[in-house]
């Protein structure tokens, strides 16, 4: 019996990257490569080869939606091109209205995190309650134990959905502390300069 | 209160005269942690601003006030730093202050970083969605087939059968109507067999016919004979038995 000429040949993994972007189109959460193995029951290194592929089929200037490396995992986003469209549809509760002692104390606790109000209130010299509830409430921080000892203040940490707003590929994304502001060097010189002056 | 006690602050924890806002803070029906100092330094020196001309007799009065509130505020944020604190050399002080000011400097920039990183995500727009990944099955099924799976469930939409309640109704004969008729049989015979005497009975009647049979051998009125299990029971006269026995023996 003569066999016909099939053109089009099922590539495996172009068959496990469709698999992929039917579990990504139904997550509300980035998934990381061992929760996407699970889910379509394969091996990791062909995960990510096939997330390679839909990662060049989803860019930016290509699709609509794309592939993003973002919080620990892989998500879709919609392309920054129409962002004016989705703005005159969407809101952006979590981001909306961040004000400045918000991104003081969510800067504290993504670098110092798990740490309690009372840390937080003596690194900004200001009470950090209604600045750590509001950060709760928009589900950029959560609580994560708490100090050790009777009666110890609950601490907080950073969430997943933190380095989404923030587009990190995890923490380790955010700048060294080291290289922000000036040393306590600096600072003691500029204090020193200060008191000269004002004994002169 | 003059002029400094008119200032009307607009802040986070506090809106109205500065005024009202010390008569608070004295009631301790506000946290002196909740309220910024700078920005209330901020209004008044706008206040000062907007009049043109340097009111120092305010000026000394709003010093007086806010270095209190200061020290309040310092009090109730470090508490327990106090005493340390204060054994420090002036030397050491400052190195303590400095090493304070810098981290808090630190996280002021990373602050300003988040903010310029969050201005750059702008046209990010995604999916929040409040569904939680589903929980792990412990145990995996095996391989089912549809057709079947439907079948079952086919069962189960059925209507269950009806349930009878005939027993409810079951009426027992009672035991004394068994009772007068064995002895009335017994009257004529001698003896009888009991599954030939009840055979065309129903289970129930029977049942309470052998109820009658061990009520009448109780008191000594019949003689029972079988000669294995669920063989035939024979019932006699006890007389009957006795003179059978007499006759096996004799012969």
């Amino acid at each position: 019996m003569d066999r016909t000429l099939r053109l089009i040949t099922a590539n495996p993994v172009d068959q496990l990257a469709r698999t992929l972007e039917a579990v990504l189109v139904v997550a509300s959460a980035p998934l990381s490569v061992e929760e996407l193995a699970q889910a379509a029951d394969d091996d990791p290194e062909r995960i990510e080869l096939a997330l390679g592929l839909l990662s060049d089929r989803f860019r930016e200037g290509r699709s609509g939606i794309v592939l993003e490396h973002v919080a620990g995992g892989y998500a879709y986003r919609a392309s920054r091109e129409a962002a004016e469209a989705c703005e005159r549809l969407f809101e952006r509760p979590v981001e909306r209205g961040l004000s400045g002692p918000a991104l003081e104390t969510l800067s504290i606790v993504a670098y110092l995190g798990p740490c309690s109000r009372p840390e937080i209130a003596r690194i900004r010299g200001v009470a950090a309650d209604s600045a750590v509830a509001g950060l709760l409430e928009r589900g950029l921080i959560a609580e994560a134990g708490r100090d050790d000892g009777p009666g110890g203040a609950v601490r907080y940490r950073t969430t997943p959905l933190f380095e989404r707003v923030f587009g990190l590929e995890s923490a380790a994304a955010l700048p060294r502390l080291d290289d922000l502001g000036e040393t306590t060097a600096d600072i003691r010189e500029r204090l020193h300069s200060v008191a000269v002056g004002k004994t002169a | 209160m003059t002029a400094v006690g008119e200032l009307e602050l607009d802040l986070d924890a506090f809106e109205g005269p500065f005024d009202l806002l010390l008569t608070l803070l004295l009631k301790e029906e506000l946290e002196p942690a909740e309220v910024d100092m700078a920005a209330i330094v901020v209004a008044f020196v706008e206040r000062l601003a907007e009049r043109e001309e340097l009111d120092l007799e305010a000026c000394g009065e709003f010093l007086v006030l806010i270095a209190a509130l200061l020290e309040l505020k310092a009090r109730a944020l470090f508490p327990d730093e106090e005493a340390e604190l204060a054994e420090l050399e002036p030397e050491e002080a400052a190195e303590e202050l400095a090493r304070r000011l810098a981290e808090y400097r630190r996280m002021k920039e990373a602050a300003a970083w988040l903010a310029e990183r969050l201005a750059g995500e702008r046209d990010r727009y995604f999916r929040v969605g409040p569904a939680p990944i589903a929980p792990r099955p412990e145990r995996k099924l095996a391989p089912q087939d549809p057709q079947q799976l439907a079948a079952t469930l086919r069962l189960l939409a059925e209507p269950p059968p009806q349930l009878s309640l005939a027993h409810m109704s079951l009426r027992f004969p009672p035991v004394s109507q068994f009772l007068e008729r064995f002895r009335a049989v017994l009257k004529r015979r001698r003896r009888f067999d009991f599954d030939a005497e009840v055979g065309s009975l129903s289970r129930v009647d029977q049942a309470v016919a052998f109820l009658a049979l061990l009520e009448l051998r109780k008191t000594g009125e019949i003689a029972l004979e079988q000669a294995a299990s669920f063989s035939p029971i024979r019932v006699s006269r006890p007389d009957a038995e006795r003179g059978s026995e007499w006759i096996e023996r004799s012969a």
